[in-house]
């Protein structure tokens, strides 16, 4: 019997240590709030000077609607819209580096398909919520978005929150008007 | 010769019992559950000494609201709240009912999922549970 050469142990761990990572399935903790939710919290809501939920909820649809989005859900005696959108996701600077990507490769001589990884289109989910506050005299509104990417080769190529500040500024903005608007009945 | 065919009714025997567990279906996989109902129910759901449906229904809302979630439907008749989020690449998607317990009390009872797998591990739904308790100023109770 000869000893088995180290490198060969060494590689059996590895394997065997792959494999337990592999178990590994639900990671644990995702319903803990993170530190940074109050931050969160803040940068997504806004206080109206009114106890009219109605009133801002339909301003709310109102505005949805005005950026191109579609209804798919609202319940009035809870105070909830969500909406969603198609958008475009093409980006010149993607797509332009993709094709120097595969150019080079294709000048070497082997395959890259680089542009097909490229973004094309997207759908926003907007969900808004609105609630009394606490004093009595005010409602509170929150409205969250998140997105989900597909490639040119239509597979989804990413998931995320969106929590880019200027997009909630943009909305609130608008949403501010709106309400200005229905108050005056244009 | 004689081994040779037992050796062929052996094979043809197990031919016969690989083509009969091919006929199986795996829509059978959708209603497996690792724990028991009961087990199940008991991690998943709580009690709360309040019988206001509604605000519990909103902080149920804004708890999730706080864990990134994006609520896609809800419905107060029915007491339910639905919602998902993104985690890497994969989606988690809840569901929280709230119904009434007795005269004083609510059930609440919240059902995760994350990608094609069901949440079935104690802690993370206690983190849940922690963090509507706070919200709501109010001591979670176990059920039994």
């Amino acid at each position: 019997m000869k000893k088995i050469p180290r490198f060969l142990k060494l590689l059996l761990i590895g394997f065997l240590s792959l494999g337990i990572i592999g178990c590994a399935t639900t990671p644990k903790g995702f319903l803990k709030p993170s530190e940074g939710s109050l931050q969160k919290r803040q940068l997504q809501s806004r206080q109206y000077d009114t106890i009219d939920e109605e009133k801002i909820l339909t301003s709310v649809a109102g505005v949805l609607q005005d950026l191109g989005f579609t209804l798919d859900e609202s319940e009035t005696k809870l105070g909830l819209v969500s909406a969603s959108k198609k958008a475009d996701a093409k980006s010149g600077g993607q797509i332009a580096g993709a094709v120097f990507l595969d150019l080079l490769c294709a000048l070497g001589g082997s395959h890259s398909n680089a542009t097909a990884n490229c973004d094309k289109s997207q759908v926003v989910k907007a969900s808004v919520i609105t609630k009394p506050g606490l004093d009595g005299h005010k409602t509170i509104v929150r409205v969250t978005f998140q997105r989900i990417v597909w490639n040119m080769s239509n597979q989804i190529s990413k998931v995320e929150s969106i929590g880019d500040p200027q997009i909630y500024q943009k909305f609130y903005e608008s949403l501010s008007k709106a309400i200005f608007l229905e108050a005056q009945q244009i | 010769m004689k081994k040779l065919r037992s050796y062929c009714t052996v094979f043809i025997i197990l031919l016969f019992v690989f083509m009969l567990a091919g006929c199986a279906t795996t829509a059978g996989k959708a209603f497996e559950t690792n724990e028991s109902q009961v087990k199940l129910r008991s991690i998943q759901t709580r009690a709360f000494d309040t019988t206001d449906k509604k605000k519990m229904m909103q902080t149920v809302i804004s708890t999730m609201q706080d864990l990134d979630f994006v609520i896609n439907k809800a419905d107060l008749t029915l007491g339910s709240v639905t919602g998902s989020k993104f985690l890497g690449n994969a989606v988690v998607a809840m569901t929280v009912t709230v119904r009434p317990r007795g005269e004083k009390q609510l059930l609440v009872r919240a059902n995760a999922q994350y990608g094609i797998n069901s949440v079935e591990d104690p802690e993370t739904y206690q983190d849940f549970f922690v963090a509507l308790g706070k919200a709501m100023f109010l001591t979670v109770q176990q059920v039994d």
